[in-house]
């Protein structure tokens, strides 16, 4: 397998989606290519980390006054 | 066997459905329960889109008055959050084009970069490199760095990797196919992981920009 091979069949690997025979293909280039291994690895974190990580804060108080909105106007269109 | 497992499958109801059968019914309480389960998801995906906090907030409110004043035409054999979050992303879509003064807003804009289609920072990153920055610094660095995305590759990460959608969802979320879903998000992963590596690498060890393939292979062991 070839590294360009390995960065196509990537999201699939993240996504595990791939055949077993595919996944050992894989493993197996990436035991003996230590870029391919950091992108793998530094990919999957990079989605694991905006996954938990709420960049977008709703503070309990604006969460409350939106919730209220949208549940008066709600009621108002009855 | 596949049958059996077929008609469970179809008796399988997912409790949105329920609730959305009580509004129906007249019962205000349960629209109450579905907006209280989705507000941070549908407030998140209008930030990513409008990149506006006031917009967000008015696009949250629109799409789920939206969507209740248009109840009678969800399908129930939808998942009530996919078709919450399609009349979510149409809401911001408007209001980014209202933004612009009425300019046409697409998903299809700014793709021209090829920026992040081949890797090109190897450095491995520090374990757990996020536990280097307090909270609010790297809310910080998150925001900023999937905010340079291009549109396209923003939208599709979002939806695909943050907010849970399958591909097949996005897809049809977003008016894409299945293939152009997989492509965007590729790059959009390349490139986040490519930007994030700036804070997150190892602050020793060499950096090697280069290319993949035939570059890749004999670094290994240097």
């Amino acid at each position: 397998m070839t590294c360009t091979e390995f960065l196509q069949l990537l999201d699939d690997l993240i996504d595990e989606s791939v055949s077993a025979p595919i996944r050992s293909e894989i493993e197996q280039h990436i035991r003996c290519c230590e870029h391919c291994e950091v992108v793998f690895n530094t990919t999957r974190k990079t989605i694991e980390i905006y996954r938990s990580n709420e960049i977008y804060d709703l503070t309990p108080e604006l969460r409350e006054r939106l919730h209220a909105a949208i549940m008066a106007r709600c009621r108002g269109c009855r | 066997m596949s049958t059996i497992q077929s008609i469970a499958g179809q008796n399988e109801q997912h409790p949105d459905i329920a609730l959305v059968e009580r509004v129906r019914a007249g019962d205000v309480s349960a629209y109450d329960e579905l907006v209280r389960k989705y507000e941070r998801q549908i407030f998140r995906i209008a930030q990513h889109i409008t990149q506006n906090r006031e917009d967000a907030e008015d696009v949250m409110q629109d799409a789920f008055l939206k969507a209740y004043e248009k109840l009678d035409q969800f399908q129930g054999n939808a998942k009530f959050y996919t078709w919450l979050v399609r009349i979510a992303v149409n809401e911001s879509l408007m209001r980014l084009r209202k933004r612009r003064s009425g300019k046409m807003v697409s998903i299809d804009e700014d793709l021209k970069t090829e920026e992040g289609s081949v890797p090109r920072d190897f450095a491995d990153w520090a374990p757990n490199p996020e536990q280097n920055y307090n909270q609010s610094e790297l809310a910080g660095i998150l925001r900023k760095t999937i905010q340079g995305l291009p549109h396209g590759f923003r939208v599709v990460f979002a939806l695909r990797d943050v907010e849970g959608l399958s591909t097949e969802e996005t897809a049809e979320t977003l008016g894409l196919s299945v293939p152009a879903v997989k492509s965007r998000l590729l790059r959009a992963r390349l490139q986040l992981r490519e930007r994030l590596s700036r804070y997150f690498k190892r602050k020793t060890g060499p950096v090697t920009p280069s290319g993949i393939d035939g570059v890749l292979a004999p670094q290994k062991g240097n």
